[in-house]
């Protein structure tokens, strides 16, 4: 059986040569300017910038429309909401229902953000491998240790979790085998039904779990302390310019927050 | 040199001791098979080895370390290297080249050194062109070739083997096992083979055979796979070749009662049919 983790398509583009921690980074100033962008206006033109980074990865509009597919009704609902619901001047009224400029505004800002932020990380997603996710995260959150932050431990915990999830997925294909071979069936949704699936699983987990921690004590773990990684990460020219793109941004819709653009 | 001096042993909860009163001197380069039936105590003593459990009476001492010694355990589990029974159990990481650095990582290796030990550990098991493959795609000989790796990456002294091929087909397994030999070979690492396949025993310098907890046979797999009884009290029988070698002898045939091996037998054999 093959297991994919993740959205992650391999790739040779810049975007993908980028440094995981300027991506996570990236998209973390993104979403900062999506916030602060005052109007529905501005908050599409600041989401509009992931536009040429979609373009320089390469990535087909129907994989962006298949990240999005499934949010469609989540986003409908959170325009007619604000639409809605916002008080203002009237410039339409379908029965009950009054739109106000204010309204539609507010309506397109928060669908701007919410759409460009899915859209943004479906991008970072794509073109990062999720153990340079899980190391960038790792370094980004190193500070934190003063603090008590376990983030080596939290990386380790992201990297067995990737290790394992297809180990528990051929696991659970063969415990429904063997389930199926005695007579059970796992038709229906009620999880009353899948428990014959579920609680083995769950025990050989557990199972796993212990002979998992064994061995890595066998291998010298003591907790992040002393750890080293043998992955590097380096910031090049080109993360520098990404990372200062993605300020300006945040500089840009801050000065319209503040009401110096108008 | 690894000591075991007088340890008795006991789980958490059970009156039972799971080892008692062993004692025993592992040198270094050497190769030791430790078999037992099952609950005999075997993974308990491997256990043992390597700071894993810490023996309730006794000492185990590594190199002149105390298992029983925290600040120690790091450099006693660098030393004696250990690789399981299931392959998947074992291994950490997602891809075969960050499973083989966990061991160096841990050991606070420079980024640059720990590379160069996964580059040479994975030549060393001939795994290196799979590097970037995730453990999930390997077959079971692989997966246990790469523990090993693990393990060497550390550059051990002692390397104990719990029942490491017990869960791999016959191909697996001999390709596992050819491998632990040929490092023993080139690298004199002590080889600790725990198991119960006497086949694999009887390649082994010295054998131990453990029951309830005892040491109840050691020596050269020679002498210890003649003792049919003694065997037999611990459920374990000597490899159909050494019941043939018996056969062989009683019909008349001059051979030597050292032979435990199909290769030793077939040597013995031709060396009858060629006369000298």
């Amino acid at each position: 059986m093959m297991v994919e983790l993740g959205q992650y398509i391999p790739g040779t583009s810049c975007i993908h040569y980028l440094d995981p921690r300027a991506k996570l980074l990236g998209l973390f100033f993104y979403g900062l300017a999506l916030l602060l962008a005052p109007t529905g206006i501005t908050a599409s033109l600041t989401g509009a910038a992931i536009l040429p980074v979609i373009v320089l990865a390469g990535l087909a509009p129907s994989f962006i429309w298949r990240q999005l597919k499934p949010l469609l009704v989540f986003l409908v609902i959170i325009f007619f909401l604000q639409v809605a619901l916002t008080p203002g001047e009237i410039i339409a009224a379908i029965g009950p229902l009054r739109i106000t400029r204010e309204g539609l505004d507010y309506g397109i800002m928060a669908l701007a953000r919410v759409f460009f932020l899915i859209v943004a990380a479906s991008v970072l997603m794509a073109t990062t491998d999720p153990l340079a996710l899980a190391d960038g995260l790792e370094r980004l959150l190193r500070p934190g240790q003063r603090f008590g932050l376990p983030s080596v431990e939290l990386a380790l915990m992201l990297t067995l979790a990737l290790r394992f999830v297809p180990t528990l997925l051929e696991e659970a294909e063969r415990i429904m085998r063997a389930q199926v071979a005695r007579g059970a069936t796992f038709r229906g949704s009620q999880v009353k039904n899948l428990m014959p699936l579920i609680i083995p699983l769950f025990i050989s987990a557990f199972r796993r779990a212990e002979g998992l921690a064994e061995a890595m004590e066998a291998r010298a773990y003591r907790g992040g302390k002393g750890r080293t990684r043998m992955r590097e990460l380096h910031f090049k020219p080109a993360d520098y310019i990404f990372l200062l793109l993605a300020v300006l941004l945040v500089a840009g819709t801050a000065y319209y927050r503040l009401g110096f653009g108008s | 040199m690894i000591e075991v001096q007088g340890v008795t042993f006991f789980y958490p909860g059970t009156r039972e001791p799971a080892l008692e009163n062993i004692s025993l001197t592992i040198r270094p380069g050497e190769f030791l098979a430790i078999t037992g039936p099952n609950g005999s105590g075997k993974s308990t003593l491997a256990r043992l080895l390597n700071g894993l459990l810490r023996p309730g009476k006794g000492r185990v001492l590594v190199d002149g370390l105390d298992t029983a010694d925290a600040a120690s355990l790091v450099e006693i589990r660098r030393r004696v290297g250990m690789v399981f029974q299931d392959p998947d159990n074992q291994l950490v990481a997602a891809t075969v080249e960050d499973d083989v650095a966990f061991g160096p990582e841990n050991l606070g290796l420079p980024p640059a050194a720990v590379r160069q030990r996964v580059a040479a550990a994975l030549e060393a098991v001939e795994l290196a062109d799979l590097k970037t493959r995730p453990p999930h795609r390997l077959s079971g000989g692989q997966k246990q070739r790469l523990a090993l790796a693990g393990v060497l990456a550390m550059e051990p002294v002692y390397l104990v083997l719990d029942e490491a091929t017990a869960m791999l087909d016959p191909v697996g397994r001999e390709e596992v096992l050819k491998k632990v030999l040929a490092l023993r070979r080139e690298k004199g690492l002590a080889v600790i083979l725990i198991t119960h396949f006497m086949e694999e025993a009887a390649l082994a310098e010295r054998m131990l055979v453990l029951n309830e907890g005892r040491i109840i046979l050691s020596g050269p797999p020679a002498d210890v796979l003649q003792q049919e009884e003694g065997l037999a009290k611990a459920g374990l029988k000597a490899p159909a070749i050494v019941a043939l070698g018996k056969s062989l002898r009683q019909a008349g045939v001059k051979l030597p009662a050292s032979i435990v091996t199909v290769e030793e037998m077939a040597r013995a054999l031709w060396k009858l049919a060629s006369g000298k």
